[in-house]
């Protein structure tokens, strides 16, 4: 290769050719013969090498967040509070969903957006509360990404100062590397699973803003530590919020929709300042 | 195996670097990784291989450079290394650390032809 500008023929040869050539191919000798143009792309442009460095700092999920902040900008200028809830599968976050549903019923405008592999069972049992749901089916994919949020937003009815739930798909993993445009990321870890789940899954804990301790009314059969699994989340990230529900019994939830509220006012007041703009 | 989804967006990305600067091939692509970004840098080079098939980066060398990651420290206030998310301030030992870097995923630069 040639050291000074990195193409592949050497600029100069010399031969030593001692044998005769009777053989097949076709040599040129001619002395000091320099070739450009014989590279992959067949042609030489003056002062480039054929092979070239491009330097591009392009971020690899440049295309989702692109996606995600139109997501953002759409939801903030309906008020909408956008929530995208995340857990391992079985942590009871389609539960929860609906008992929140239920108790919110008629008094705030919701809408669900359900990310699965398959089925439509989650988003059957959504509508059952009477919410609008859409179900979106990731095929193979192991998270939600804010492509297909966003073409689940135009199906969506959404009024304006809703509070859109966007149920992830089941994984602690995946779902972490990809913001979906969402105001708040809420993980949701149930009291079967174990206190060290933050430690073995750090990035989804760090990533969100609450952490929804789930089925409390286990926990005396269990050898559970509320504290080590809050400390743990605390951990991996020191500002996290943390609320101790039963969607099965109902225990806990008051503080939930109190949470809600909030966070309601909150975003209903950004977009009156957006609209104020 | 999210990882399959970030070789498709590098592909993309490959796409469309090469209308805009005229290439045919991509025979390398760099990218910086950082411990932090919940990627695992096996399975991208695995996935790499298996997506870049038949287009314009097949057989092209994927160069994973894992820039270092870095915490602030809530109590002592350093800027400290880090290795994982529940570390612990090498300096003081608290465990309020606030990771500042680390989490990159940067496609940083090619070699075409």
């Amino acid at each position: 290769m040639c050291t000074v500008c990195g193409c592949s023929h050497t600029h100069e040869h010399e031969h030593q050719h001692g044998h005769d050539h009777g053989h097949g191919h076709k040599h040129s000798h001619d002395a000091g013969d320099i070739h450009f143009g014989e590279g992959a792309a067949g042609v030489s442009v003056a002062g480039m090498s054929q092979t070239r460095l491009i330097r591009i700092e392009a971020d690899i999920m440049g295309k989702n967040d692109a996606y995600a902040a139109q997501n953002r900008a759409l939801l903030a200028a309906k008020g909408v509070l956008a929530l995208n809830l995340v857990s391992s599968p079985g942590s009871g976050k389609t539960t929860l969903l609906v008992e929140t549903l239920k108790r919110l019923g008629g008094k705030v405008p919701v809408a669900v957006i359900e990310g699965d592999q398959e089925t439509s069972n989650d988003a059957d049992r959504i509508r059952e509360t009477g919410a609008p749901a859409i179900q979106v089916n990731t095929g193979k994919g192991c998270h939600l990404d804010a492509h297909m949020v966003g073409h689940a937003l135009e199906k969506l009815p959404l009024e304006d100062g809703s509070v859109l739930f966007i149920e992830n798909v089941g994984n602690l993993v995946c779902p972490a590397g990809f913001d979906l445009g969402e105001a708040i990321k809420v993980v949701i870890l149930s009291v079967t699973e174990g206190e060290d789940k933050p430690l073995k899954y750090p990035d989804i804990f760090a990533k969100s803003d609450l952490m929804i301790l789930n089925k409390t009314d286990l926990l005396p059969h269990l050898d559970f530590c509320v504290g080590a699994a809050i400390g743990n989340a605390r951990r991996v990230n020191p500002k996290v919020q943390v609320l101790q529900v039963s969607a099965r019994t109902g225990e806990g939830l008051e503080g939930w929709l109190a949470w809600l509220e909030g966070a309601l006012k909150l975003q209903a007041a950004g977009a009156r300042g957006l609209a104020a703009e | 195996m999210h990882e399959m989804s970030l070789c498709e967006s590098i592909l993309d990305i490959l796409k469309d670097q090469a209308v805009k600067d005229r290439f045919s091939r991509v025979t390398r692509v760099s990218v910086d990784i950082g411990p932090l970004s919940c990627v695992e840098p096996e399975a991208l080079q695995f996935g790499f291989d298996a997506v870049m098939k038949g287009s314009l980066a097949e057989g092209a060398v994927l160069e994973i450079k894992r820039p270092p990651a870095e915490a602030l420290c809530l109590s002592c206030f350093r800027t400290v290394p880090v290795k994982e998310r529940f570390d612990c301030c090498p300096e003081c030992g608290s465990e309020a650390l606030q990771v500042v870097s680390g989490e990159e995923l940067k496609i940083r630069e090619l070699e075409v032809v």
